[in-house]
């Protein structure tokens, strides 16, 4: 009977494509919409990836993320590298700064300083330079994304000036980073350069990077710095947790993605709902005839089930493969950089769609179970 | 009832096809209950094409939805093949009319997305039999019906009167005690009526099978073994011929 079923359904190819659409769009919809958010929110923690080396981050009792933080003063480092356990700290500067541009426009830039001797807070790879290029005068490396910002599709930036907050800046290279939840453009420099780029306060120290010593617990380490110095010190899990819970609290983009995941889902609800029964409503004599015949309800279910089955597994496919498209065909872009699609999110597409299915599927199958058999003779 | 008259009702019963006592129906509409059929006692026997006949809303199509087993009396009792069907549970029932009961319904009802043999082929799959056995079957009786040659012919492909042999033969095909037919000829011209019926009594009726025909199409009726008459619920003919005054 389920050959039967799928034959029904497949010979009807408007409602059998509008449920196929229905449940692609759907999946589509909700798979896109999850992925951008869950990529999106992790940029909240862009600046922690970029530093993989840093074991632990130490910062001003008072900061919580790598952009909302309170600068400590420069005593802070040698506080820390007095704790035990610690192998190394080096200062990280991050600040804000403006980019007169060769156009004359004005951009916002993040200035990171990087620590001098060893330049830790340089994100691992280089896309075009090496990280010693640093060690010039006057010299910063752009991030990937300034490099389209600023500069024409496919132009070398390599050796352009810049006006930095007045000063000359020379880009000796383009490092391959993971753009921040902003999208802003980021220049990095050494630690004394930055100084000089950014004037600030009397405290300039934005955060120290830590290197936990051999067979020293991270987790184990930032609670000794912290004991030891009144610090607040977070391991690079935690800190990357903290940039990403804070788009959480302090924005509305949850509340958005989830209005427009929900609307996928009612959107799927609406076309499949409608189309499937639309499909039950014309096939009712022949589930009726059925019915007489001698099929019992336990393989009319089943039935209605391969049906819904078989045009959720294609159409979720379907939505699935949009998705891994539409990421793919938008790599290129910078402000998609680096998106994947986390194996949760399926997952969830998965248990949309089949609540989708399993919603209407139940609706349309009520009407075929209720159909008396000797409707068949009226 | 007497003794005799008892156990001459039971010698009845056990011969017969059908059998029917005191079966009435009610149906609401509103606050209103209306009954559409009084106490209906009647023996259907094998090997008789038997017309149940009557005006529009005189309880026929009610009366064959009862006695084929698809819709429950409100009183009485219906015995087919000596089974006593309403006490069956409603699986069992359902299973005992895919095993016992063929239907050709008016409109053929037949799956358009699926073809000719198929089609015919239904009962067996329900039944539980291989796809392509099944349709092996239901090709042969296509063939005793002279269109085996439209075998892999969607429906909609199919003449009027190809469909409803089909329809025939996914009456036929599981080999049923009863067959049951509603309005077979009713779109048809006179000629392609009687050939239909001449069909059904060559290879529907058979000595343990009962095929009960549902018509008001008095241009068929010399073809029946046994004419019942409806009125308001009620049989009011019974005999081989049609009353005079029908």
């Amino acid at each position: 009977m389920v050959w039967i079923a799928i034959r029904m359904l497949t010979g009807d190819a408007t409602k059998f494509y509008g449920l196929l659409f229905g449940i692609a769009f759907s999946t589509l919809l909700i798979t896109q919409q999850l992925t951008i958010f869950v990529n999106l929110i992790e940029r909240g923690a862009s600046g922690v990836y970029n530093v993989p080396s840093a074991d632990v981050w130490v910062m001003d009792p008072v900061s919580r993320t790598t952009d909302v933080h309170l600068p400590m003063p420069s005593t802070a480092l040698d506080r820390v590298r007095s704790v035990a356990g610690v192998e190394w700290a080096v200062p990280h500067l991050r600040a804000a700064a403006s980019v007169r541009t060769k156009e004359g426009d004005l951009e916002g830039v993040s200035v990171i300083g990087v620590d001098d001797a060893t330049l830790i807070g340089l994100p691992r790879r280089m896309a075009l330079g090496a990280a010693d290029v640093l060690e010039r005068p006057d010299a910063v490396v752009i991030d990937d994304v300034g490099t389209v910002r600023f500069f024409p599709v496919g132009y070398n930036p390599v050796g352009e000036r810049l006006e930095l907050n007045d000063q000359r800046a020379v880009i000796m290279g383009v490092a391959d980073a993971i753009p921040s939840f902003t999208s802003q453009v980021t220049l990095y420099t050494r630690y004394s350069r930055a100084l000089n780029f950014v004037p600030g306060t009397r405290n300039r120290l934005s955060f120290v990077l830590v290197g936990a010593a051999p067979g020293v617990e991270a987790k184990a380490l930032a609670t000794r710095i912290t004991k030891d110095t009144g610090l607040r010190a977070r391991t690079r899990d935690e800190f990357a947790r903290d940039g990403v819970d804070f788009i959480i609290e302090n924005t509305g983009i949850p509340l958005n993605f989830g209005i427009t995941v929900l609307l996928g889902f009612v959107v799927g609800v609406a076309i499949v709902g409608l189309t499937f029964s639309l499909f039950i409503r014309d096939n009712i004599k022949q589930f009726g005839a059925l019915k007489a015949i001698g099929v019992n309800n336990a393989k009319i279910r089943r039935m209605v089930a391969a049906q819904a089955g078989m045009v959720g597994l294609i159409g979720y496919g379907l939505g699935v493969l949009g998705t891994v498209g539409f990421i793919w065909g938008f790599s290129g872009n910078p402000t998609f950089k680096g998106f994947y699609i986390p194996w949760q999110v399926p997952l969830i597409s998965l248990v949309a769609v089949t609540l989708i299915l399993a919603l209407t599927g139940w609706i349309a199958l009520r009407r075929v179970l209720k159909t008396e058999p000797a409707a068949v003779f009226r | 009832m007497s003794s005799a008259a008892e156990a001459e009702a039971k010698a009845v019963a056990a011969v017969a096809a059908i059998s029917t006592r005191g079966v009435a129906r009610d149906f609401t509409a509103g606050q209103q209950t209306i009954r559409v059929l009084h106490g209906i006692d009647l023996d259907v026997r094998a090997g008789e094409l038997t017309y149940l006949v009557g005006e529009s809303g005189s309880g026929k199509t009610t009366l064959i939805s009862i006695m084929c087993g698809i819709l429950w009396p409100t009183e009485g009792e219906v015995r087919l093949f000596g089974t006593d069907i309403y006490h069956l549970s409603d699986s069992d029932l359902v299973d005992f009319r895919l095993r016992n009961v063929g239907f050709i319904f008016q409109q053929y009802n037949l799956i358009p997305a699926i073809d000719a043999a198929s089609n015919a082929a239904v009962p067996l799959i329900a039944q539980g039999m291989d796809r392509l056995e099944a349709r092996d079957r239901a090709i042969e009786l296509l063939a005793a019906l002279n269109i085996a040659d439209q075998a892999d012919k969607l429906p909609n492909q199919l003449s009027g009167g190809q469909q409803q042999r089909v329809a025939i033969a996914r009456a036929l095909v599981h080999q049923p005690r009863l067959i049951v037919c509603d309005e077979p000829t009713a779109a048809l011209d006179a000629r392609s009526g009687r050939r239909v019926m001449d069909l059904l009594r060559e290879v529907a009726l058979a000595d343990d099978r009962s095929v009960i025909i549902v018509t008001h199409d008095n241009r068929i009726f010399d073809l029946a073994d046994r004419i019942l008459v409806l009125e308001d619920g009620r049989i009011t003919h019974d005999g081989r011929d049609m009353p005079k005054d029908h």
